[in-house]
């Protein structure tokens, strides 16, 4: 057990044990606005987790990621729109239509590889993108307000806005713990041998492109899962929640945190969203900060933040 | 061990015909012919550019031949895909090393053993913990004599290391057929000499098809040798015959390089 | 019928100005192996620059050569400052430090220029319309932009296929060491390429300018169809950039000229309004999913690849 007590481990607890314990302090404070914020952090960092599994694990660069956040948020949304609000039938509908566009898109964009699938990828998003600016019903550009959060019967309450957060925060750390045991699965040993070579993995005998596409499709439903969360946490959805800067940030918060490391697109999340708060705070201007420090990050911190912890435990 | 169907008796194990392979104007395959039956080991040697790789491509399926047919087993296989000719049992390992990097040895083995273990739509146990795959992956490393590098990442290993771990990838897969590109490039003597062993022993037990440039092991190992110049075959036969061949010893000749065959 | 003879015209037109970005993108690709999401600031910052340029002269054309001239240099900064150091590296790094870019040119334009757009006006000769064969009235800038666009594209395959440099970039493409070897300066060679396919999708963003003012993030959705046009063309291949570019371009312009009506002539009016608009949107994007269905590597691979 002694993995746990490195740098890397406590950073993990400590950061875990601090979001659990985010709702604490709001109530002391009596300033709600840390927990809007947190609960946007943990909703961003699930999807940013689902995106982890293709990208950090199954070395898929899917530059389309938002798209299933839009259209979890979107069968939320629709289905509250016209008048059910129960979250048995919203939230298992978020998951299968997710699901459903991951087969489809990803059937399509793994006919291709490299450089190819990175613009396939953002194609098809950005279809979806349009998709959704053009469903007039639905308020088309400038999005739908979701008028009730989704209901399950009395057995939790989402419209408590704590509740509503560890809601998210279990699922969170449930798509963690979920990363973790298909990783280091039969299957999960197949995709990320894909990721390390392909070719290699069809000429020992692996028909690689079902399996990846399976990975692509748990990816996909997981994102929609947290694209409801994220309809009920904003009450209101949008195109822009699918726009494909979005799909860039969550890349971004894979990258920074550390791709292919369990808890790294959660560190990613948290630096990214916490450190645009903090910014923004102090100019109007604040990408223009952020933008050159993607680049930094490419060039000289490749393991992500994650990585610079492992690092320090060794020296 | 294996039971043999009786038309597979008749039949080599491998079969090749008429397989005829153009990129554009350059003719890579012309209508390469050859047979290699259960048991042996046959080698393919020939010049730089003789079309060996290109051959291979087309055996494990990544090049599809403009025409010509390839039987293994009894079946015709020119159209199967790569990873259902790796299910029937042919196996391959590479001329480039190319390896699972971030994996350990065992890891990698690992893998091979699960490619030929039913499907891998198996989500929850712990891969590493199966002793199903563990087991036959460490008899396969013990087989080529990387045992004890079970735990040493890929990326660690020497380059002798590497060409051991393919042949042992490609045992794990339990094939009938190894196909074997170029596994003694690069090594030096002593390395080279310790490979010569490893196949001396699995040519016991498999049929090999054996690329190779280095004469000496070639004329060692093979019962049978088939030379292949600009694409297409000049001669086959034992390598007595292939020594005393003067279309052989032209060709090879014109070869700056030449290793001088005799002298093998 | 004359609509759309006209809606062909503006297809062209549109699918020509994709063309200058596919090129740009498709160049650096294939000769750098660089895949550059910030292509579309320099449509931006070309437009930008030139409108600022016309406005400083008072001169349109002065305003548009210099604003060429700029983001040629601004291009070759770019490429020295910050993408020399991404060549060699895989595409994932590319994807993050140019989408970085893309934000601080953003955000840059916004700190200069301010949150709203500018325009460019036309000299009055050129916001005038010619007749056509056959009595179409058509307005002379945009057949303008048809005939720049087809003089660059043409100055392009002259430059690729027929010169020294042509060949430099051609074998570049292919074999990276041997053009080191023969004692050419390689970095400078790649320099000079980005800054013109800077240069290519700035002139696209100029000429958008005033039919549709220079606006922040006005290359980012021009910059994904060009992404289309890649994939339907072929990556690297400068002839399939442009077939598939006015191909896209005529689909797309034609599809929302009509469809939304056609769907009328099925759907109840209601529906249609609904679909319409949606699905000839989508268009282009079916386009490319048959693409790869039937040809996964593009219309027209480069041989070799």
């Amino acid at each position: 057990m002694n993995a746990v007590l490195t740098v890397r481990g406590l950073v993990i607890i400590a950061l875990v044990v601090a979001l659990a314990l985010v709702p604490l302090y709001v109530v002391l404070a009596g300033n709600y606005f840390p927990l809007t914020l947190f609960t946007r952090i943990v909703i961003l960092a699930m999807a940013a987790t689902s995106l982890n599994f293709i990208l950090g694990y199954g070395g898929m660069v899917s530059f389309g990621h938002a798209a299933y956040l839009g259209i979890g948020g979107y069968a939320v949304g629709i289905v509250a729109f016209e008048g059910v609000y129960s979250g048995y039938l919203q939230w298992p509908l978020a998951l299968a239509a997710s699901a459903l566009s991951a087969l489809v898109i990803g059937a399509l964009c793994l006919r291709t590889r490299g450089v190819y699938f990175i613009m396939v990828t953002l194609a098809f998003a950005q279809m979806v993108y349009y998709i959704a600016v053009g469903l007039d019903r639905y308020g088309a550009d400038d999005g739908m307000t979701i008028y009730r959060r989704s209901e399950f019967g009395g057995i939790v309450d989402l419209s408590n806005k704590i509740v509503f957060y560890y809601v998210c925060l279990a699922l969170l750390l449930g798509s963690i713990y979920l990363t973790w045991r298909l990783v280091n699965s039969r299957f999960g040993m197949v995709v990320c041998g894909a990721r390390s070579n392909d070719r290699r993995m069809r000429a020992i005998g692996f028909p690689t492109t079902r399996y990846r596409l399976t990975a692509f499709v748990i990816a996909g439903s997981m994102c929609g899962l947290a694209g409801a969360l994220l309809a009920n946490h904003t009450e209101f959805m949008s195109p822009a929640v699918m726009h494909w800067t979005r799909s860039g940030d969550l890349i971004v918060m894979v990258v920074l945190g550390g791709m292919g490391s369990l808890f790294g697109p959660l560190i990613g999340a948290v630096t990214l969203l916490v450190l645009e708060e903090v910014l923004s705070d102090v100019t109007e201007y604040w990408q223009i900060i952020v933008g050159p420090l993607f680049l930094l990050v490419v060039l000289f911190a490749r393991g992500g933040i994650d990585g610079l912890l492992a690092g320090a435990n060794r020296d | 061990m294996d039971f043999w169907p009786e038309r597979t008796v008749t039949e080599p194990l491998l079969h090749i015909d008429r397989l005829t392979k153009r990129f554009g104007g350059v003719v890579a395959s012309d209508e390469i012919s050859l047979s290699v039956p259960h048991g042996e080991l046959h080698a393919i040697i020939g010049p730089n550019g003789a079309g060996k790789t290109t051959l291979i491509g087309q055996l494990v399926g990544e090049i599809t031949p403009n025409s010509g047919a390839i039987r293994f087993n009894g079946r015709n296989i020119t159209a199967t895909p790569t990873y259902r000719r790796s299910a029937l049992g042919l196996a391959r390992s590479f001329q480039i090393t190319s390896l699972f990097l971030d994996f350990s040895v065992l890891d990698n083995v690992a893998l091979a053993v699960q490619a030929h273990a039913g499907h891998s739509f198996r989500f929850w146990r712990p891969a590493r913990a199966e002793k199903a795959l563990r087991d036959p992956a460490r008899a396969a490393l013990a087989r080529v004599g990387l045992a004890e590098r079970a735990d040493v990442v890929v990326s660690r290993l020497s380059h002798g290391e590497h060409r051991q771990l393919e042949i042992a990838m490609a045992l794990a897969t339990r094939p009938r057929m190894l196909l074997l590109d170029e596994p003694m490039a690069g090594m030096g003597p002593e390395e080279s000499a310790r490979m010569v062993e490893t196949l001396r022993e699995l040519k016991r037990e498999l049929t090999i098809l054996l690329i190779e440039h280095d004469m000496e092991a070639v004329f060692a190992l093979a019962d049978r040798i088939t030379v292949l110049v600009y694409g297409s075959v000049i001669a086959s036969g034992s390598p007595q015959e292939i020594r005393a061949n003067a279309e052989v010893r032209r060709a090879y000749l014109g070869e700056d390089s030449a290793p001088v065959i005799g002298h093998g | 019928m004359l609509l759309l003879i006209e809606q062909c015209l503006n297809g062209l037109q549109f699918g020509l100005l994709l063309f200058l970005l596919a090129a740009g993108l498709t160049l650096v690709f294939g000769i750098m192996d660089l895949v550059n999401l910030a292509h579309g600031s320099f449509y931006m910052l070309g437009a930008f620059l030139a409108a600022t340029f016309a406005a400083w002269t008072g001169s349109f054309f002065l305003g548009v050569v210099l604003g060429l001239l700029a983001t040629l240099a601004v291009g070759m900064v770019v490429d020295l400052v910050a993408l020399r150091r991404l060549y060699g590296r895989n595409h994932l790094d590319h994807v993050l430090g140019t989408f970085g870019l893309i934000l601080f040119f953003n955000e840059l334009v916004r700190l200069i220029w301010g949150p709203a757009g500018l325009n460019l006006t036309l000299p009055a000769w050129l916001n005038t319309s010619v007749e056509l064969l056959g009595g179409i009235r058509y307005p002379t800038y945009r057949l303008g932009i048809i005939v720049v666009a087809l003089a660059v594209a043409l100055f392009l395959y002259v430059l690729v296929m027929r010169t020294r440099i042509g060949m430099l970039i051609r074998a570049g493409a292919s074999n990276r060491e041997m053009v080191g070897a023969l004692g050419i300066n390689i970095k400078l060679l790649y320099t000079l390429v980005f800054g013109l396919g800077a240069a290519l999708a700035g002139l696209a963003g100029v000429m958008q300018t005033p039919i549709l003012t220079a606006q922040i993030g006005m290359g980012e959705n021009i910059l994904i169809l060009a992404f289309v046009v890649i994939i339907i063309g072929g990556i690297g291949s400068v002839r399939g950039a442009f077939i598939a570019s006015i191909f896209v371009g005529l689909v797309d312009t034609i599809g929302r000229a009509f469809l939304p009506d056609l769907f009328k002539l099925v759907l109840s009016s209601a529906a249609a309004s609904t679909a319409g608009p949606a699905l000839s949107s989508m268009l282009i994007y079916f386009l490319m999913a048959v693409v790869l269905v039937l040809r996964p590597e593009g219309l027209f691979p480069v041989a070799g690849k």
